[in-house]
């Protein structure tokens, strides 16, 4: 068993679906932070079989939104002085802004630049969301 | 009372931006403007509407001139994005910041879906969307709701066909799901199997509305249970080639014939401009109702910009 220091103060995304991490990891662009990152892979969990996690030594803004469209079983873990501070358990977002485009090729958002797409969460067994401008259906895979 | 005060400074981009007690305002008034229009005839005195067309209309260009023209205001605007500071390159957000210290309300036509959203984001002065591509036509919706309720004197309970080309007609979609909204309305959707209304919408129907919707391939099956038929056009263009057109277009084709079927009360409908799909045979027939709706479409629209710019007699 490999062992990771736990970190005195940062994040700690947990709960990554096993082979999700990598995807994350890039999607966060953590390679470009100049922090201490580790990703760990296929980790043995009792809930999950195996996971992923990913471990940030300083606070970075996390965006939870596109956290919740990739894997909604994340948890997110604040730490301070070796202890969790504050978890926050990610959902699939009712409301996503410039996360993906729309798929209607008609749409003003596709050829408006200055435009940022906007979406209401339409379905959420699909992952399927509501243009704010179009109304057509988009189903979000991140992957 | 017809005037309601709560939509002054509102902005119109699909039919679901206006309650069922704000349509019923707006069709009052207009039906009032309709029996005094020189009542109205100073209404707007001062007031100038912005026509942005980014793409050629004559209905809803012509209507909304006259509508302004008729309470005594003015109106400016392009028609020819190719000949607007839009050719220049000028976005959408731009134009309508501008337009709107040169005018008092606006109307949009845009090729681009949602385009008169965005503009709305971006609009001091309230903004009328008049058709954006295939999404929605908010103005054509309260012209057709002007018309059922001259011909029935109702919104609800109506069984109600929708023929011709349901995938792509906007006007057929902001209709039906207005429509919905009211209580006990049915729905026959007539139409080629290439041209149906988007499952999405059906479902949509559906799970919101409880709404009932039958679907035919044939006119002739429909019509004896109508109090409305609402023609659209088929366009050539729609179709994958010439065979599948020519074998299709007659069986959406209103003749006479066709007309025997229906009561005697059944109004038809139509958004125009009409090609092929209603004989010329069946104008002189008094249930057929769409060079009326096209009045219609004034004084609809007369009510609605005199409710968004706050004047009232």
């Amino acid at each position: 068993m490999i062992e990771v220091a736990s970190i005195k103060r940062g994040i700690v995304i947990d709960h990554i679906t096993a082979g999700k991490g990598l995807l994350i990891f890039n999607k966060l662009n953590l390679a470009s932070l100049g922090y201490p990152v580790v990703l760990l892979m296929n980790v043995p969990s009792g809930r999950m079989g195996k996971k992923d996690i990913i471990k940030i030594e300083n606070f970075v803004d996390v965006d939870t939104a596109m956290l919740g469209l990739i894997d909604s079983s994340i948890t997110v873990n604040v730490i301070e002085s070796e202890h969790v501070t504050n978890k926050v358990r990610v959902s699939i977002p009712q409301e996503v802004k410039g996360l993906f485009t729309c798929s209607n090729p008609r749409c003003v958002t596709n050829t408006d630049s200055y435009v940022m797409p906007s979406f209401r969460l339409h379905d959420k067994k699909s992952c399927s969301y509501s243009c704010e401008y179009c109304e057509e259906i988009t189903r979000v895979n991140l992957a | 009372m017809f005037f309601m005060k709560n939509l002054q400074g509102r902005h119109l981009i699909s039919p679901n931006d206006l309650s069922l007690e704000e349509i019923r305002a707006i069709i009052e008034l207009a039906h009032d403007m309709k029996r005094n229009r020189s009542k109205y005839s100073t209404l707007c005195q001062g007031q100038i509407l912005a026509t942005l067309f980014y793409e050629p209309s004559t209905r809803t260009k012509l209507s909304f001139e006259s509508a302004m023209l008729r309470m005594g205001g003015s109106i400016l605007g392009f028609s020819d994005a190719n000949t607007s500071a839009v050719a220049k390159g000028e976005s959408i957000a731009d134009t309508i910041r501008v337009l709107g210290s040169y005018a008092d309300i606006a109307v949009m036509r845009h090729p681009r879906e949602g385009a008169p959203k965005l503009a709305s984001e971006f609009s001091a002065i309230p903004l009328i969307n008049g058709g954006d591509g295939g999404h929605q036509h908010p103005t054509q919706t309260l012209t057709d709701l002007l018309t059922i309720d001259t011909y029935r004197q109702r919104l609800d309970g109506l069984s109600v066909a929708f023929c011709g080309d349901l995938k792509y007609g906007r006007t057929v979609h902001s209709l039906i799901e207005t429509l919905a909204r009211y209580q006990g309305c049915k729905f026959y959707l007539v139409s080629p199997e290439e041209l149906v209304l988007p499952l999405r919408q059906k479902e949509h129907l559906v799970k919101k509305y409880g709404s009932e919707i039958i679907e035919c391939r044939r006119m002739e099956e429909a019509l004896p249970h109508l109090d409305i038929l609402y023609m659209t056009r088929i366009q050539k263009e729609r179709f994958f080639n010439e065979a599948d057109y020519l074998r299709l277009k007659n069986s959406f084709i209103l003749d006479a014939e066709k007309m025997k079927l229906a009561k005697s009360d059944m109004i038809v409908m139509h958004p125009l401009p009409r090609v092929n799909e209603i004989s010329y045979e069946v104008d002189r027939d008094p249930r057929a109702v769409y060079f009326p709706q096209a009045e219609l479409g004034v004084y609809v629209r007369m009510a609605l910009m005199a409710h968004l710019l706050g004047v009232s007699k």
